[in-house]
């Protein structure tokens, strides 16, 4: 059987930028160069390098489709950690590039060995594959306190597990973790193919914890891409921090070299904020127009906030309004979330949609799959939260019942594994 | 309970009560386009533009479009430049908003308000003979006055109530007669969850009376029912440390306290139809977040009292708007009839003794039922207040 790869499956332009070999890895937009790309991905390119000064996933536009999941590290055997560190990376920089997880391929190699890469991408492009690690406290710490793999002493003091927020019912099943894996792209079964792989070669050394499927993007990240909305109809996160905004990114996205002496080697990187947030949508879809557009602070038509003009328009949380009240309610949620009315805090957001099923009491299991990038959770996050706690008119139909905080390091370079610099 | 002032009572409190008055935001009337009632409002800083200068009886829909850059508001009163026959507020620049109102013939004024000052910007406008003429009935506010002083007695008898049992219940707590004090919370609670929406309603109140465990802050002193619910039945608390004495008196003489504090302050509400009607949707919502769940009664399983409870009260409320409901909606009432008595048959399945079985012996399936059966009736339940308020 001749090799197939899984863009040697694909016609036209696509094809032949595959045979190129692995070396196409620029940012070369989706759509671009033939214009027969699978998927309409306003702003997302066909592949992003896996290697750079910050990793891919965080300021990439956001693409459509998520797949995340949180691991626990079931080895002692710090060497076994490095390891597997240096296996992801070398699987992740192949996917993607939209090439096999292995270095074999699907179907390339012995018919009587288990093929190295599970093959539900075969024929797929890298559709905008980003894989993003991260590191959770308890990889420093065990929950008795205990040094694991002699990282004690260079766990970052923002590196906590985030306080009880009123309205939290966690899980633990589906909080905290050792390790994380976010992988996002335009198409959901290259995101699923990530995790698979990245999960069958960690037997042994990690475990699944808990995983969240997003299956649409909640936010934007580059300024090309239009606000969509969440699963209450509205637009929301329009006042993310874009990559476009190269100082809100050193401000408040990436770490700085002095700002931990125990995370000098998170410098570059970010915290990663997780929160699955359950919506109570049934209770939310009786609630007149009119509440709802106060609840939010923004008509749900436009996105244009109370205030007036449309969905950029700066909110102005005084213009008086009738009854003697702003007309931007003082417990909606953009106003209690501002950057205004928590000290400028802001976070590049980029979580998802999604919907597990249906509950026991036949509702939809369904909500926001909170992703934030920070550069310090204890500043540009917990405040808000507890803000949102106390205030916001929204949390009445909010739920969160997981959560998870990880550092996540800075890009690897060349022949380095991902997060090298905390092991070296 | 909720963690905050919830949003219905919130909101119909900056909502201003009249008969025949408005809903922003309400759908287009059927059969609205091109037969002269929906016309468009332009209201800039020193202009009120509105359309045509009359339209025919029946249920007109103003779009009113906000071209200044305060916020304004749109009203239609009657002749007398009184009377407010609907309106819309806080229609930011800008944007646009629906007043939708049954009108009959007769002559009227517009007004916008850009600024929300003075007397606003007016001018005449008539309503002519029409075959959808709209009859409004002179006895309609009688039903309305009757529905919201019946209401207003109803919350202030469950108030006092409320307030005879809790004190008794503080008596038994502290004075360690658990069998008892286990006895009279649900009976007690039971008058807490048929005005849960107005109970809930002050926001410093709330929280010290009825918050969960899970509600509170780091650092934030629980008090109120549950906490002593959770030290009357520590059973699935794991290693808990019972309250001493003067702990138990603490806590109870803290929500005899508040509960008198309650009581004084509901002694001075009035209530609208339009709260009324919310009121009851919002019992419900109570219902579907926290008691068909069993997250209310997380120790002592007692969250089928609440939930009758809470039915009772959004019965109740309903019941009061209900004699309107059935002139403007026949259709609504009959199926929110239908509704509320499937629901209770339920209820009525799981009764024993002089309350209801543990929420714990509910079956999977039992807990499911229930949940359609809330679903059901909160859907029609949703649209009472713009029926009631037509």
């Amino acid at each position: 059987m001749p090799p197939i790869s899984r863009r040697g499956l694909l016609g036209g332009g696509v094809a032949a930028a595959g045979l190129a070999g692995a070396g196409v890895v620029g940012a070369s937009l989706a759509g671009a160069s033939d214009g027969s790309s699978p998927w309409p991905g306003p702003g997302v390119a066909e592949t992003y390098p896996f290697r750079g000064a910050h990793q891919a996933g965080i300021v990439t536009p956001a693409q459509d489709r998520l797949h995340f999941a949180a691991f626990d590290v079931t080895t002692d055997d710090r060497e076994a950690l490095v390891a597997l560190l240096t296996a992801w990376t070398a699987a992740a920089e192949r996917m993607t590039a939209g090439e096999p997880a292995g270095p074999v391929g699907p179907v390339e190699g012995a018919a009587d060995l288990p093929p190295d890469d599970t093959g539900e991408a075969i024929g797929l492009p890298a559709s905008g594959l980003t894989i993003t690690f991260g590191f959770g406290p308890s990889l420093f710490r065990d929950a008795d306190g205990r040094d694991r793999f002699g990282l004690a002493g260079r766990q970052p003091a923002s590196l906590r597990d985030l306080p009880h927020f009123p309205g939290d019912v966690l899980a633990p099943g589906r909080s905290g973790g050792d390790l994380c894996v976010q992988a996002c792209a335009q198409d959901p079964q290259v995101a699923v193919h990530a995790i698979r792989n990245l999960v069958r070669i960690g037997f042994g050394t990690v475990s699944v914890r808990w995983s969240q499927l997003g299956f649409g993007r909640t936010s934007s990240t580059s300024s090309s891409q239009e606000t969509p909305r969440n699963l209450f109809g509205f637009k929301d996160g329009t006042a993310n921090v874009l990559a476009e905004e190269t100082q809100a990114l050193a401000d408040h996205v990436w770490v700085g070299e002095d700002d931990d002496p125990a995370g000098s080697w998170l410098a570059g990187g970010s915290y990663l904020v997780a929160r699955r947030i359950a919506m109570t949508i049934e209770t939310w879809d009786r609630q007149t127009l009119a509440e709802q557009e106060s609840i939010v602070g923004r008509t749900k038509g436009t996105g244009a906030p109370l205030s007036g003009g449309d969905e950029h328009t700066p909110i102005d949380f005084a213009m008086p309004g009738s009854n003697g009240q702003p007309v931007v309610p003082v417990d909606s949620h953009v106003r209690v979330v501002h950057p205004d009315h928590n000290g400028g805090a802001r976070m590049l957001r980029r979580g998802y949609t999604f919907v597990d099923g249906t509950t026991d009491l036949g509702g939809l299991d369904a909500g926001l799959f909170f992703l934030a990038f920070v550069r310090d959770p204890l500043t540009d996050f917990v405040p808000v939260q507890q803000a949102m706690s106390r205030h916001d008119a929204m949390t009445e139909y909010l739920r969160v019942t997981g959560s998870a905080v990880f550092a996540v390091p800075p890009g690897a370079g060349e022949g380095e594994h991902v997060g090298q610099a905390l092991f070296a | 309970m909720t963690r905050r002032l919830t949003a219905a009572v919130a909101l119909v409190a900056l909502a201003v009560p009249v008969l025949s008055s408005c809903t922003e935001n309400a759908p287009a009337a059927e059969g609205s386009d091109g037969d002269g009632r929906t016309l468009t409002v332009s209201s800039s800083a020193d202009a009120c533009d509105v359309s045509a200068t009359e339209a025919p009886a029946g249920t007109l829909r103003f779009d009113v479009t906000n071209a200044g850059d305060e916020v304004t508001e749109f009203y239609l009163l009657g002749e007398d430049g009184l009377r407010i026959v609907g309106e819309v507020e806080n229609v930011g620049p800008q944007l646009t908003r629906q007043l939708v109102v049954n009108a009959p013939a007769g002559d009227y004024v517009t007004a916008c308000k850009p600024g929300m000052v003075g007397e606003g910007i007016r001018s005449d406008f008539t309503v002519t003979p029409s075959d959808e003429e709209v009859q409004v009935s002179a006895d309609e506010q009688e039903l309305v006055d009757a529905a919201e002083s019946s209401y207003q007695t109803y919350v202030q008898d469950q108030s006092d109530q409320l307030l005879v049992k809790t004190r008794e219940f503080a008596e038994d707590y502290t004075a360690g007669d658990d069998d008892a004090a286990r006895a009279l919370y649900p009976v007690a609670r039971t008058h807490w969850e048929r005005i849960e929406t107005v109970a809930e309603s002050f926001g410093d109140l709330d929280p010290r009376m009825d918050a969960r465990e899970a509600d509170l802050e780091p650092g934030q002193r629980w008090t109120g029912w549950h906490r002593m619910e959770k030290d009357l039945w520590p059973q699935r608390a794991g290693d808990y440390t019972p309250l001493t004495d003067a702990q138990r008196r603490t806590f109870a003489d803290g929500l005899v306290a508040d509960t008198e504090e309650l009581d004084r302050r509901i002694g001075d509400l009035d209530f609208t139809v339009d709260q009324i009607a919310n009121g009851s949707r919002g019992l419900l919502e109570e219902v579907a977040t926290g008691k068909v769940t069993g997250e209310e009664e997380y120790w002592s399983r007692t969250d089928l009292w609440d939930f009758q409870a809470n039915v009772d009260g959004a019965r109740v409320g309903y019941d009061g708007v209900a004699p309107i409901v059935e002139e403007k909606d026949p259709e609504l009432a009959s199926q929110l009839e239908l509704r509320f008595t499937d629901l209770q048959e339920l209820l009525d399945a799981q009764r024993e003794g002089d309350g209801f079985v543990s929420y714990d012996e509910l079956s999977k399936q039992e807990v499911r039922d229930l949940a359609d059966a809330v679903n059901a009736l909160s859907e029609p339940l949703s649209r009472l207040t713009a029926v009631v308020v037509a």
